[in-house]
Formats: C-alpha cells, sequence, structure tokens
C-alpha cells in the first residue's frame, strides 16, 4: 500500500517538476527580461497558487480538465478517455499548483545576470538564443536547480488539489498525503504515523540538500529579483 | 577563409555617424545627444566631462540604444538610417565595443572568452583566429585561467582580444584604461596600435582624462551637452581652446571675464582690462562677438615668477603682485598671487628656493601674450 502510493507520489513529483523546468525556462526568462508593462500581470497569476486555497485552485482545474469544458473535450477526444480522477489529470493541476516554485527561483537568478554581459554577448554577434544557451543558462542554473528541486518537493506534499481532481484511487490517483489522510479516517493512527514520517523525512532530506548546496555555493533560492 | 591576421583585409572605412538622440524622458523638447562626426582609420578621442552624451553616443553606434534621427555608417554599409528605417541590432553591426564594466563572462576561461564570437568558424579556423589575438596581445599563458584569476590589466587585455578577434570594422572604448597605471596603459596601447597598424580600422577611444588625451590622439573631439564643440589635433584643441568649456576641460587654472579696451591690428594684438581690476592684459588679436563677454584664460605653468622687475622682456604683461599663500602638491608649488585679481602660478620647489618665496613676497608675474587665450562660447 505504502510503496504503491510512495512509488506514484515519485512519479507524479518527478513527471511535474520535468514539465515544470520545461515550462519554467522560457516563463522566467520573459518574466527576467521582457520590457512589457503587462508583465506584473503574468507574474500575479503565476503566484496565484501560493496564496489560493487547494480547494479553490482544484476546483478550478476540475473543471477546466472536466467534459464540460473545451481544453476536457479536445483532450478526450484527442485520447479517447476524460482527464478528471486520472494520473494525467493530477499532472495538470500539480502543474499549475507548483508553477510559483518553479518559476520565483529561475525568474531572480535570471534577472541577478549582469545585464552588461548580454550586451557583451550580442556585440559579440550572439543571438538571444545562444545567449540563453552560454550566459544566461550556465549563469543563472542554481536558481534552476532551485526551481526544479522546490517545485519536486512541492508536488511531493500537495494534498488538496489532488484530492479535488484525483480522488482517492489506489495505484492511480492516491499519493501518500491522500494515503495518510485515508489512514487517518480509518482510525489507523500507527501506519499514519509511518506513512506521515516517511514523507517528513523525504521533504526534509529533499531540502536539507537543496540548502546545503546553496550554502556552499551561495545560491540564492527566493525572491523575484 | 583567411587564417591570419597577415591575410586579413584592411579595412580603412571611415566610421559616419549625424545622429540626434534624446535622454528620457523622451518628451523633453530638445535633443540631447546631436552630433554629426565621421571617424577615419585610427585612433580618435572623444573628450568630455561625464554627462556630455560620450557612453550615449558609442551605445548608438554599438546598437545598443536607437537614436531618433540620423544615419551611422561604416564605408558603405549603414548600421542605422531613420529615413531606410534600417537599424541592424548589435549583433550584426561588426563593431567592437568594450563596455566600461569589460563584461567578460565569469564562466569561461580567458580562451573561452576569446572564442564566444566565433561560433561559426570551425575549430581550426578558431583555434588559429584567437591564438593569433591572444599572442597579439601578450596573454597566450592566461588561456586557461577565469577573468576572477586575472589582474585589472589583464582583464583590459582579454576583452580588448574578445572584441578584436571579431575583426570588427569599428573599435569603441569606453574609458577602458582609465583604472591602468600610467606604464600598464602605455603598453596595453601600443600592442592596440600595433593590432591597429595591420588593420586599419576607425578607434573611438572616450575618456574624460586630459593626460589620455595627450598620449593617444590624433585627433580629438570634444562633446559638451550633446555636442560636438570642438575637433581637431589634441594640442591645438586643448592648447588653443576656442570655448570656455574646453579651456575648463583642458585646465586652465586662470580665467577672468575681460573686455576689449584697444586693438592694434598692425601687431596682432589687443588690450584687455580684467573685470573688476585695473590690469590690462595684452592678448592676440581674436574676432570676437561684441554682443556676447569672452573669457581669457591663462595656465598656472605658462606665467613666469620674478623677485625683481625684470628688463628687456619680450613678454607683453607684466604685472606686480603679492604672493597669498604657497602649497606644495607632489613635486609642484602652487602660488596664489594677487595682482589686483587673484593668478594661480605653479613652480618647482627648486625655483622657490632660489627666489626664497614666502607669503607677504613682491613679485612680478611675466606672461607671454601667446600664452593668454581668448575663450567666447560659440553660439
Amino acid at each position: 500500500m505504502i510503496a504503491q502510493a510512495l512509488a506514484l507520489t515519485l512519479r507524479l513529483a518527478l513527471v511535474v517538476s520535468a514539465i515544470l523546468l520545461v515550462l519554467g525556462l522560457p516563463l522566467g526568462y520573459w518574466l527576467a527580461f521582457s520590457p512589457r508593462r503587462g508583465k506584473f500581470l503574468v507574474e500575479a497569476i503565476v503566484s496565484l497558487p501560493i496564496v489560493l486555497p487547494p480547494t479553490v485552485l482544484g476546483f478550478y482545474v476540475l473543471v477546466a480538465i472536466g467534459p464540460l469544458s473545451p481544453f476536457g473535450r479536445w483532450y478526450e477526444a484527442l485520447t479517447g478517455r476524460g482527464l478528471a480522477f486520472t494520473f494525467e489529470g493530477l499532472v495538470v493541476g500539480s502543474v499549475v499548483y507548483s508553477l510559483p516554485f518553479a518559476v520565483q527561483p529561475m525568474t531572480a537568478s535570471f534577472s541577478a545576470v549582469d545585464r552588461k554581459l548580454l550586451q557583451a554577448s550580442a556585440l559579440l554577434g550572439a543571438s538571444r538564443w545562444r545567449t540563453f544557451w552560454h550566459i544566461v543558462l550556465p549563469l543563472g542554473l542554481p536558481g534552476v536547480l532551485t526551481g526544479f528541486v522546490l517545485s519536486f518537493a512541492h508536488t511531493l506534499g500537495e494534498f488538496g488539489v489532488v484530492l479535488m481532481i484525483g480522488g482517492n484511487i489506489p495505484g492511480a490517483t492516491q499519493t501518500v498525503s491522500i494515503l495518510i489522510y485515508d489512514q487517518v479516517q480509518a482510525l489507523d493512527y500507527a501506519t499514519a504515523n509511518r506513512t506521515a514520517l516517511l514523507l517528513l523525512a523525504l521533504c526534509f532530506a529533499l531540502l536539507t540538500i537543496l540548502y546545503g548546496l546553496r550554502r556552499r555555493s551561495g545560491w540564492s533560492v527566493w525572491g523575484w529579483k | 577563409m583567411e587564417m591570419s591576421a597577415s591575410a586579413a583585409p584592411v579595412v580603412r572605412e571611415q566610421l559616419k555617424a549625424r545622429i540626434q538622440k534624446r535622454f528620457p524622458p523622451a518628451s523633453s523638447p530638445a535633443f540631447a545627444l546631436d552630433v554629426n562626426l565621421s571617424v577615419s582609420a585610427g585612433f580618435t578621442i572623444l573628450f568630455g566631462a561625464s554627462g556630455a552624451g560620450k557612453t550615449t553616443l558609442l551605445d548608438c553606434v554599438a546598437g545598443l540604444q536607437t537614436p531618433e534621427v540620423g544615419e551611422i555608417m561604416i564605408g558603405e554599409t549603414v548600421l542605422f538610417s531613420s529615413a531606410l528605417r534600417t537599424n541592424l541590432p548589435p549583433s550584426r553591426r561588426s563593431v567592437g565595443y568594450l563596455l566600461q564594466s569589460l563584461a567578460l563572462f565569469p564562466h569561461m576561461s580567458v580562451q573561452q572568452n576569446v572564442q564566444y564570437g566565433l561560433a561559426n568558424l570551425s575549430r581550426p579556423e578558431r583555434e588559429a583566429r584567437s591564438g593569433e589575438v591572444l599572442r597579439s596581445f601578450r596573454i597566450s599563458s592566461l588561456a586557461e585561467r577565469r577573468p576572477g584569476e586575472i589582474s585589472g590589466g589583464e582583464a583590459q587585455r582579454v576583452a580588448l582580444a574578445r572584441a578584436l578577434v571579431m575583426r570588427p570594422h569599428a573599435l569603441l572604448l569606453d574609458e577602458p584604461l582609465t583604472a591602468l597605471d600610467a606604464v600598464t596603459k602605455a603598453r596595453l596601447v601600443d600592442d592596440l596600435r600595433a593590432w591597429n597598424q595591420r588593420h586599419q580600422i576607425p578607434i573611438l577611444y572616450v575618456t574624460h582624462d586630459r593626460e589620455e588625451v595627450f598620449a593617444l590622439g590624433e585627433n580629438v573631439l570634444v562633446l559638451e551637452a550633446g555636442a560636438i564643440i570642438a575637433q581637431g589635433p589634441p594640442h591645438e584643441v586643448l592648447h588653443r581652446p576656442q570655448s570656455e568649456t574646453v579651456a575648463q576641460l583642458a585646465g586652465f587654472e586662470n580665467i577672468f571675464e575681460a573686455s576689449v579696451t584697444d586693438s592694434h591690428p598692425e601687431s596682432g594684438t589687443m588690450t584687455c582690462r580684467i573685470a573688476g581690476s585695473a590690469l590690462d592684459l595684452e592678448v592676440p588679436l581674436t574676432r570676437l562677438e561684441a554682443s556676447r563677454p569672452f573669457r581669457v584664460g591663462i595656465r598656472a605653468g605658462d606665467i613666469l615668477l620674478a623677485s625683481a622687475k625684470p628688463q628687456g622682456l619680450s613678454a607683453r604683461n607684466l604685472l606686480a603682485g603679492v604672493v597669498t599663500s604657497l602649497q606644495q602638491r607632489d613635486v609642484t608649488i602652487i602660488a596664489k598671487v594677487d595682482c589686483g585679481t587673484e593668478f594661480e602660478v605653479r613652480l618647482t620647489p627648486g625655483a622657490r628656493q632660489a627666489l626664497e618665496l614666502q607669503p607677504g613676497a613682491r613679485v612680478w608675474l611675466i606672461v607671454k601674450t601667446y600664452s593668454c587665450h581668448v575663450l567666447q562660447d560659440s553660439g
């Protein structure tokens, strides 16, 4: 039971943080360097999941991926099945929920790259693409790794969104946090305690590694600018 | 594809810029930068106080800033033209630009920095080009080091090599050497000159340091409040300044308001009275616009001191005065002398001893007519 839930949780966290890495790089770059005035709006939207109750977020994601929404219908037409109460549905919800945890550290570390270096790169004939891969990304790497680890850890620990979108289906949508809830509901405190300890240890280990690395290399974990 | 400097084409193109550019806010009525310049192969010094628009001008040429109106060309290549709606991005301008901060990539070795702009070349070509320029600037031994592991002077050389390995058609330098000591600076400039002997590109060198102007320049442009107010060889522009701004930049310690009392066309001189005193100076005859005030500038080092009234002098200006203060700065004595108005005079400690100068001593100031520079700001 625990092993199955743990495997599912780790798989979810890995898939979600991988997707967020791919999404976070261009989004973080845009937020760091775009001269657009409307940027603050995107910043606010990206940060929303930090303050919203997971139930609110989960509810809207559920509606958005359900058969009544265009996205839900499109997905169903494409794959032949719905998104709600599936692992894929959980992935969609978790990506939205952990977005700020990936994007904020990346934006912060991209912003911290000296603009003069970007100018120097352009003056040496480099395209924006080349400048990104050779200057911005290597110098912003600590923030990128921080974003990856934080979104991984945050997905490990989520509960409300998963419950709203995925329900409680062992092997499909039952993550460790849902399992703990299940065990407590069944008044099986001893097992709940073991499961909870496992999650606690896992998250603690991850963050210890992250902050330990940060301390050694002077990385910044938080902050927009 | 050429492989070495000897096979590189000699460019010999002129850099021309005729641009107007507002500083923010864009709504301000007057153009803050309004220049028309033409720079040939070799060193041209762009000289001016901070805030005069020097960096803005360089940024416009390199493409980091966009002028409102005008044209920038190197030879026949149009880099920017408001009429043609052309505005090449910095990456396609073939302009080398040494930013004041150098902006070496901290995560790359010296060699990687220098090869950064050569991504389109094959590996052997890249190696050959960077090897050659590293030798030219005597930094081959630093190739594997990171920017954080080299000295300031070495970093300047690396930044220069990184820009020049691209074989730019023009080179812009924004006060790159101000932090260096004189010897390091002179060596670097020699290497840059040697490089440019072979490549013959226009080099626009920004500085606010008067010594650098004399040390480097074949041609100097003086920029003041966004406009070029003087142009020519350094000794002409800075030794015979026509405007007061240049005079202050060029270091006139004595500047007096004056009015013409008499002119002597037959001897090429005129007499003027220093405002607020009874002192008359004989100065070179100069065409002046009567409506505007003018000033007379005299360098403190151009004034002679005598302890007794000298006889049989060619110098036309002989002023009696009293020493009010004496100050030593390095190996120079700065004397303030009251002749009805205060003059600053510089002399050596030896001269001070020989004259037994003390505050209160009576002295004579001797000023040649041609040491008096008539300054009038052009409209």
